[in-house]
């Protein structure tokens, strides 16, 4: 299918996605922060579909905002908020956090610069219908091994986790 | 209007990256520490996915292994988080020096 007002939604999904994210970092309460986050991904996962990446988009929804995002709210749950909104919630590095996002900011705009050949303007439209397929053919073929360890990496968190959560191992 | 390119999409992820930097760096919960970190992570897989589109499929492939480890990464965060809490009663980032020198 073809895609339909491509700007308008690019523009106004980059827009949630940040503002968003600007939410995140800023808001004194941690769940407002989770919701935010949650918006964010969602409308990240609306841009991966825009670049025609389907199974990303649902790996984003159904991991990301579904799985990762109830982790946080419940730790949110567990920990104490009242106590920690009544405190001074930012630190006394804004000056160095100024310095890196303008150091990186910097860093961007030189990489994008010099670097405009790695990315030519050939919009190709890749067949959205068939992606899944494709991802599983790469993910189960050229990086059978990765995904191995993957699943061995999910183990050892998993583990990790439950030690470090456990009060008498 | 100018159709949307590669670049359009790779500025959007240099803006997520430097809040999720800016997070990382100034705020005093952990909750909200490891938010950021899952902003930065989000920003390059951005990145990757916008690149797949020229390169080939390789970059969603990438992409999942870092959701993957981002999952992972979440849950022993968050596990250390609560071994923390319990120990000290509090989520402040400036707080965790056991380990300082």
């Amino acid at each position: 299918m073809a895609p339909v007002a491509t700007t308008f939604f690019f523009y106004f999904l980059s827009a949630l996605t940040v503002l968003s994210g600007v939410l995140v970092i800023t808001r004194k309460n941690a769940v407002h922060s989770a919701l935010a986050l949650i918006v964010s991904l969602l409308g990240q996962a609306a841009l991966y579909l825009m670049l025609y990446a389907p199974f990303v988009a649902g790996v984003q929804i159904i991991l990301y905002a579904g799985g990762i995002m109830v982790l946080f709210l419940f730790v949110i749950m567990l920990v104490s908020i009242e106590k920690a909104q009544k405190e001074e919630q930012f630190n006394q590095q804004w000056l160095v956090g100024l310095a890196a996002a303008l150091a990186l900011g910097a860093l961007f705009v030189l990489v994008y610069v010099k670097g405009r050949a790695l990315f030519p303007d050939r919009g190709i439209l890749m067949p959205e219908q068939s992606n899944t397929q494709q991802v599983a053919v790469l993910l189960y073929g050229n990086y059978m091994f990765t995904f191995e360890i993957a699943s061995l990496l999910l183990l050892v968190a998993i583990i990790g986790a439950v030690v470090m959560a456990k009060k008498r191992i | 209007m100018a159709p949307i390119s590669t670049l359009h999409y790779l500025v959007v992820a240099a803006a997520l990256f430097i809040l999720g930097v800016i997070g990382v760096l100034t705020r005093r919960n952990v909750v909200i520490v490891l938010m950021s970190i899952e902003l930065i992570l989000n920003a390059v897989n951005l990145n990757l996915v916008a690149f797949s589109r020229i390169w080939g499929l390789h970059g969603q492939i990438f992409a999942i292994f870092v959701i993957t480890d981002a999952a992972a990464e979440a849950a022993v965060g968050l596990g250390i988080l609560i071994a923390f809490f319990r120990n000290k009663e509090t989520v402040n980032m400036d707080e965790v020096d056991l380990m300082k020198w």
